[in-house]
Order: C-alpha cells, then structure tokens, then sequence
C-alpha cells in the first residue's frame, strides 16, 4: 500500500483496540490511535509479511455466520459427549487433501478447526497438500471430511484464491 | 452484590441465563479435562470454555454494563477478539509439542508424519 | 421472586461453578499424567480463572476487572505458548 501504513488493516485494527481501551472517541485519543496504529504498521513492516488480498469481503460474513453456528452445535455435541457416562473415547486422527495453498486461508481454516470443539488441527504437509487433523467424535470421516471441504475451504477459496 | 433496583427486568434474567451458560459450559468443559482417557481427546475439551463459555459471559457484561452505565460499553469484544486469536496456537502448539514428545518416546498410537516442524526450519 | 434476586443469585452459582471449573482443571496441572496434559490444564485454569473475574465484575458493577480479565488472558496465552515451546524443544528460547 502506501508507504506509512503498509498494513491498512493492522492499522485500523490498533487504532479500534486503543479507542476501545480507553473507552472514548475524543479527538486526542483519536490522534493517539492514529500514530501506534501507523507506527504498528511500521513496526511489522520490517518483518516483510506477504500482503495478502481480499477478493470478496462479503463472504467473510458468511463464513462468519457459518462458524458461529458451527461453534454453537459443536459445543452442543461436546457437552454431550463429557456428559454422557460410560462413553467410550472415539476418537481419532484423519488426514483430509486440501486444494488451499493461500497462507492467510490456511491459518484462518487452521484457527477455525481449533476454535471449533471436537476438532484440532494438528499438521499440514504443504508438499502434499494433505491436512492431518484429531477429531474427538470419529464416527464418520466422509462427513468430517465434508464439513471442511465444502462448508469452509470453498469459501475461504472464494475469498482468498 | 447490589443491584440497582431500576434495572429493567428483561435484562437481570438475560443477563443471568448468560452468566449461567457461560460457567455451565466452562465447568463442562474442565470436567471433560477430567473424564477423557487420553491426551489428544483432552485438548477438545477446554475449548468449550474458550469459545461459549467467554462469549457468553462477556456477552452478558456487554449487557449488564451499558444497561447499568446507559452508554455503550464493548471494550470486552478485545477480550473476545484475543481469546479467539490466542486459544487456537496455543493448542496447536500443545498438539504439535505432544505429537514430537510420543515421536521421541516411540509411542505407537499416533499416526507417523514426517517431521515437519523443527527439521523444515533448520533447513531454511 | 423478583429479576434483580435471581440475578444475585446466578452470579453467585456462576462463581461457585467456575471455582469447581478451576479445581478440575487444578487436578490435572498436579496430577496430570504427563507434561502436556499438566500444560493444557493450566491454559483451561487461565480461562477459568478470567471468567470468575468477568464474573466479579458483573457482580460489584465495577469495570476495573475488566482490566485485570485482560491481562489475565495476555499472560495465559505468553505463558501456555512458552511452555508448549519448551516441551517441543526443551528450550524456550532459540
């Protein structure tokens, strides 16, 4: 982008955190906010992060949507797990093939499986492009595999590809 | 605790059903820590914890607060923002320092992989 | 029964319910079978932990927790990433 505020983004970022923070929207903390949000900026910049491009920001809020009712009824499975008495532990590690080679898609999927309960994301061969992810609830892989395949790859594809 | 008695009654029972939730789900998931047999099925379960449990107490805070103040009060959403952001590496992390422990014991239970973490970065 | 008492009284259960959230979680950090376990409990009595303390806040009507939750959460996580790290490589800074 332009050269003192490399990172739009990061910097609005800083500059929302620090109103929030400080809970006003004067015109001194808006300055305030301003300057460590470019200096933020700055500061990464050495670091030399790959920018990377947005497509289509409204899918973003359909993902959003997607997760958050994802993280609702997995929660609710979960619980149902730990609660029900004698269960036996099925789970598992599963490998599931990836099409997504975009790094901010995979890290966005990578916090999206970890965040969701009953799935972690353990490790992903970027040779081979095979995810290898535990599952607390392995009874069916196909829907596992579905789940992540066609509910967030396709999307972050869209947004990221 | 006092609670002011002009508070409306919608958001004292709103606020309390959060407060319950968000614990509830809290103390199910620890207890998860407790009941399942092995490590990789533990790292599952504090995440209720992390995803509902502060959601839905923050959740009732951002309620509670700004009926209590009469202005907007967010600055929990940050709260929300770096657990969402922090949770996830760190059990990734945990997940991926477990998967070299088992490797270097020799544990057979889990699947083998080539090393991808440590030895990958050495050869940069 | 009026709102404003069931509301006392949930926090008060909410408190109770996170104090036995973090005694489970306490179980695991000194009895947990290995290290990692002992490593994820202590994230979970982090959590726990800040959530008791939002908990406070909703209770006294004062933000100031607010503040401390925070910081609580920001040292869970430097502290739990720490520790993973160290368990992969049996040292922490490289």
């Amino acid at each position: 982008m332009t050269r003192w505020m490399p990172y739009p983004i990061l910097s609005a970022f800083l500059l929302g955190m620090w109103l929030l923070l400080n809970q006003s929207l004067s015109p001194g903390h808006i300055v305030l906010g301003s300057i460590i949000g470019v200096a933020g900026g700055l500061a990464i910049s050495t670091l030399q992060i790959p920018s990377g491009r947005i497509h289509r920001p409204l899918s973003i809020v359909k993902l959003a949507f997607i997760v958050l009712v994802d993280i609702i009824r997995s929660n609710i499975a979960v619980t149902r797990i730990v609660l029900t008495p004698g269960r036996k532990a099925q789970s598992g590690f599963m490998t599931i093939p990836l099409d997504l080679r975009d790094h901010y898609g995979l890290a966005i999927l990578a916090c999206i499986i970890t965040s969701t309960p009953g799935t972690v994301w353990v490790n992903f061969d970027s040779a081979k492009g095979v995810l290898l992810i535990h599952v607390l609830d392995l009874i069916d892989e196909a829907a596992w595999t579905d789940l992540i395949k066609n509910r967030y790859e396709r999307l972050l594809r869209e947004i990221f590809e | 605790m006092t609670v002011p008695a002009d508070l409306p009654d919608w958001v004292a029972i709103l606020t309390s059903v959060l407060v319950l939730l968000g614990a509830g789900l809290t103390l199910i998931g620890t207890v998860g820590l407790l009941r399942l047999k092995n490590f990789y099925a533990r790292v599952h379960a504090p995440t209720l914890g992390t995803t509902l449990g502060v959601g839905c107490v923050l959740l009732a805070s951002i309620l509670y607060f700004t009926v209590l103040q009469s202005r907007p009060v967010l600055h929990e959403v940050l709260i929300a923002i770096f657990v969402t952001i922090t949770t996830p590496v760190t059990l990734m992390l945990l997940v991926s320092a477990a998967l070299h422990r088992d490797w270097d014991e020799g544990n057979g239970h889990v699947p083998m992989q080539p090393r991808l973490g440590p030895d990958t970065k050495e050869q940069e | 029964m009026s709102a404003q008492a069931i509301l006392v009284w949930s926090v008060a259960i909410a408190e109770f319910l996170l104090v036995l959230a973090m005694a489970c979680a306490a179980y695991r950090v000194l009895w947990g079978p290995r290290a990692q376990d002992r490593v994820l409990a202590l994230d979970a009595f982090y959590v726990s932990g800040m959530i008791l303390i939002l908990t406070f806040g909703i209770e006294t009507g004062d933000t100031v927790y607010f503040e401390a939750a925070l910081v609580i959460s920001l040292l869970g996580f430097v502290g739990t990433a720490a520790l993973a790290k160290f368990l992969m490589r049996g040292e922490t800074i490289e």
